[in-house]
């Protein structure tokens, strides 16, 4: 903690924790404190401005630690508070009730989703809150689901203004969504872990004992510690059955009662007979005891089931993220008024109604569906429709909640809002698809439900074929074939592979939600593809240019500030060398849906497309119509600049493929993909990037519900997997099979996505399938030889010659083999050395 | 050895307190957020 220092030339005693020594007058000062470690500071301190070390290790530390503090770039970038506050209305009394509680002492306490958090510094900046506002008590970071937990006293300050600190800081504070039930999910994970930590401790002592006993097997050992050891034993497995074992019994006998068998059900019979026999054995004194594998079977299958929640849990979390894309807070026009001068009212979104009329401003987003109904704007769709350039719209106009309002002020009339928008269609249908997934049945649990079913029935044949030998020898051997013939490795090893391949891809900028995606990539069906940015580098570039070079410079000059995607590929369209006559360029105009236009040499000098230039009245040389013509039919924008009346230049702007996208989408079909492009761009575009890459089935100019629509058609027939932008295709990609998100955030993709690839292009996809497949190889591996030890060791124990040492050891012995498989096999190949294509 | 007597069931009331104070920590919490507190570094405690 950084003390208040004193001056020791004033001789003011700074507030220490060490007993003050009072000196008298001329005499040395009291002993300061070091800023950095608060040792009293010896005799030779170092002081820099107000601080003062001890010694040179305290001064670099504490530096360092400030420069640290201070070095997350999200919070140098931030700006403070212009004019009034956008989290008015986080003081709403609508809004603050469902979300804020108020403990005994009066202070409120609210969850709100943060982000913006990235580091270390971030964390100690939020966390520090409490010391630089006051009224805040404690704000508690969860990193990982980019949440804070605040505390505040609600007469001392809003939680507007600690709403607004946040965004000053750099941060995006928003409500959760609504849609999970916290308290609940928390019990829930907090159980589970408990159990754990009993059915491990139980199994580590059940095996501790048990070796006790193994060690007296061959040289005997004298009857009372015998006993002592197996009642101990007992004792511990109880411990394990009694609670942890729970699980396995209730869920045995829900499936029970609605007649049916799930795979619990073999496992709770193996654990009920194994732990009847052995206690019977333990009281009777004489008979084999199983408490070791009993308990072992119970803690390795907890551990199964723990890795699958977790990753369940992480996938439910995603969803909740794409609530927060549409804004929170809306400016309704106060009904009444006169139409120019009306005023407007903030108000929540969720209050607004068909008929309201809301004024939206440049730079926010639209919150409702409606009609323009005064100002005109050009508004930016693409997180609806893919469509990469904003189009303008006038009264009369429909527009959409989520798209972004950019040039002018617009009054839209609410036709839909809340749950009944466009997009609040689409995220219903995410959270339905999402919620479909989480429910397919594994296929290690099938193959574990005929295998187990299988060894019942052996089970069962064995108790009858040894009963006519006697009673006791028949069951004892049942029960050893039960216990031995249980599946540790097929409980185990199939979530361990999908959550070791999931981990590795992550390393490699592969997200992946669910270990279901990688079983499906590692079969055969459908794969539709996007076009920009996973074919093509998604950048719009200069793709020809016909006409005297030092034009270029004057273009790329004028096109040097535009926003718009044409521009700014013309924008670079000149090589270094030639100095553009800057001088002569006045009076430039950005026309918004038309082009550029400029004084040059007292000319009038337009760069635009065809369309705009035509009607101008310039004449175009034939040779200038028949490259835009030429370039217009591979579906590339051509672009004409003219002087004066004639045009004389021309360029064409498109997007590139990459280069080894026709080789990767070969080697996919060769995988058994059946390859096809679904694309919200251009049908032309469209067919020329499928017919260099050796695609037969394509479609372009498609809208996010139309290929829902193809998605949904193609489920029925075959596995279906699409890779789309994460955000406007959130739909379809919820609908396949496999969604595979690209471009956009990390997080609002994984919404509806089972997949994020971080890395652009198709290089990554082929990766990723690859390693499926390896997965899957590697799973059935391990099925098969968990099957093989539970033959052998089956065969032993029907045989009669089944021990509880041989049974204690095969069964540990199998899993781990399983496991070691798991870890062994390479899922990819070598981190590509640099970058991607 | 008839110490074994005294000491295994001493070892088992030891282990039967380790298991409670395991499912104390996880049912207060401790463990809901095992991700943040690693970042807390920059801390002045």
């Amino acid at each position: 903690m950084a003390l208040p220092l004193a001056s020791p030339i004033s001789g003011f005693a700074p507030e220490t924790a060490a007993a003050p020594r009072v000196l008298g007058a001329g005499q040395a000062a009291k002993p300061l404190a070091c800023s950095h470690c608060s040792a009293p500071v010896g005799c030779s301190p170092i002081r820099i401005e107000d601080s003062v070390f001890c010694c040179a290790g305290c001064q670099t530390a504490h530096a360092l630690s400030t420069e640290l503090r201070s070095a997350c770039p999200v919070a140098k970038r931030a700006t403070p508070a212009s004019g009034s506050s956008q989290y008015d209305y986080f003081d709403d009394p609508a809004f603050l009730k469902p979300i804020v509680r108020i403990d005994s002492s009066g202070l409120s306490h609210a969850t709100l989703s943060l982000r913006g958090m990235r580091c270390a510094s971030c964390v100690w900046t939020v966390e520090e809150m409490p010391r630089k506002v006051p009224g805040v008590i404690e704000a508690r970071v969860d990193f990982r689901r980019g949440r804070v937990a605040l505390t505040w006293s609600s007469d001392e300050v809003k939680l507007s203004a600690i709403a607004q600190r946040l965004a000053d800081l750099g941060y995006t504070p928003a409500p959760l969504g609504h849609t999970t039930d916290e308290s609940a999910n928390r019990a829930e994970d907090r159980r589970q872990m408990a159990r754990l930590a009993v059915a491990g401790a139980c199994a580590g002592n059940a095996m501790l004992l048990a070796v006790a006993l193994y060690a007296g097997v061959f040289d005997g050992m004298a009857p009372e510690f015998v006993a002592i050891f197996r009642w101990a034993s007992l004792f511990v497995t109880i411990g394990s059955l009694a609670w942890p074992g729970q699980v396995f019994f209730r869920s045995a006998w829900t499936a029970l009662r609605a007649r049916s068998i799930n795979l619990d059900g073999p496992i709770a019979l193996a654990l009920l007979a194994g732990g009847a026999w052995s206690i019977y054995s333990t009281i009777i004194g004489k008979g084999e005891i199983y408490f070791d594998s009993v308990s072992v079977l119970i803690f390795a299958l907890l551990v199964g089931r723990y890795i699958q929640h977790r990753q369940q849990r992480w996938a439910a979390d995603s969803v909740e993220l794409l609530f927060t894309l549409t804004p929170g807070v809306a400016h309704r026009v106060i009904p009444g008024d006169g139409a120019q001068n009306s005023r407007t009212e903030r108000v929540p979104v969720l209050s607004l109604v068909t008929g309201d009329v809301v004024e939206v401003l440049p730079g926010d987003s639209i919150p409702v569906d409606g009609v323009v109904v005064d100002g005109e704007s050009s508004i930016d769709q693409s997180l609806l429709t893919g469509e990469s350039q904003p189009r303008t719209h006038h009264a009369g106009d429909e527009v959409f909640a989520g798209s972004v309002n950019l040039s002018g002020v617009i009054r839209i009339r609410t036709l839909a809002s809340g749950a009944s928008t466009r997009i609040g269609k689409l995220m219903e249908l995410v959270q339905e698809a999402s919620g479909r997934r989480a429910r397919i049945v594994r296929f290690a649990d099938r193959v574990g439900g005929v295998f187990m079913t299988l060894m019942l029935i052996v089970a069962a044949l064995t108790f009858l074929v040894w009963l006519p030998l006697g009673l006791a020898h028949a069951i004892e051997t049942a029960v050893a074939v039960l216990v031995v013939t249980c599946p540790c490795a097929l409980g185990l090893a199939t979530p361990l592979a999908f959550t070791i391949v999931i981990g590795r891809a992550a390393r490699r900028g592969i997200l992946i939600k669910g270990g279901d995606a990688v079983q499906h990539l590692s079969g055969t069906g459908v794969l539709y593809l996007d076009k920009t940015g996973t074919l093509t580098h998604g950048t719009m570039n200069v793709v020809g240019w016909t006409g005297p070079d030092h034009l270029r410079a004057i273009v790329a000059h004028l096109e040097s500030n535009s926003t718009h995607p044409v521009g700014r590929a013309l924008a670079a369209i000149s090589d270094s060398t030639c100095q553009p006559d800057t001088l002569a360029i006045t009076n430039v105009q950005h026309l918004p849906g038309r082009g550029v236009t400029a004084n040059y040499h007292n000319d009038t000098l337009r760069i635009g497309s065809p369309t705009y230039i035509l009607s101008e009245y310039v004449t175009c040389g034939p040779e200038f119509a028949a490259f835009a013509q030429q370039h217009a039919s591979e579906g590339l924008t051509p672009v004409l600049i003219a002087i004066g009346q004639t045009v004389v230049a021309a360029a064409a702007i498109g997007d590139t493929l990459r280069p080894n996208a026709p080789a990767t989408v070969a080697r996919l079909q060769s995988l058994g993909w059946d390859c096809r492009i679904i694309s919200g761009d251009d049908e032309r575009a469209v067919a020329a990037a499928a017919k260099q890459c050796g695609i037969a089935t394509f479609q372009g100019g498609l809208n996010p519900e139309q290929k829902l629509a193809i998605i949904d058609r193609s489920r029925q027939e075959a596995t279906t997997v699409m890779v789309g932008d994460g955000v406007n295709d959130s739909a379809a990609l919820a609908a396949a099979d496999v969604g595979i998100a690209v471009h956009g955030g990390a997080q609002a993709s994984l919404a509806a996505a089972d997949l994020y690839l971080s890395r652009p292009g198709l290089t990554p996809l082929l990766e990723v399938v690859l390693a499926s497949r390896r997965t899957l190889c590697v799973v059935k591996l391990a099925l098969a030889s968990s099957v093989i030890y539970n033959l052998v060791a089956g065969t032993i124990a029907v045989t009669g010659h089944m021990n509880p040492i041989i049974a204690a050891l095969v069964m540990p012995l199998s899993s781990i083999t399983s496991l070691s498989l798991c870890v062994a096999v390479r899922s990819f190949g070598k981190v590509p050395k640099g970058g991607v294509e | 050895m008839s110490v074994l007597l005294i000491v295994l069931p001493i070892a088992l009331v030891l282990a039967g307190i380790g298991v409670w104070a395991c499912v104390w920590a996880v049912r207060s919490g401790q463990y809901d957020d095992t991700d943040t507190p690693q970042l807390r570094i920059l801390k002045d405690e």
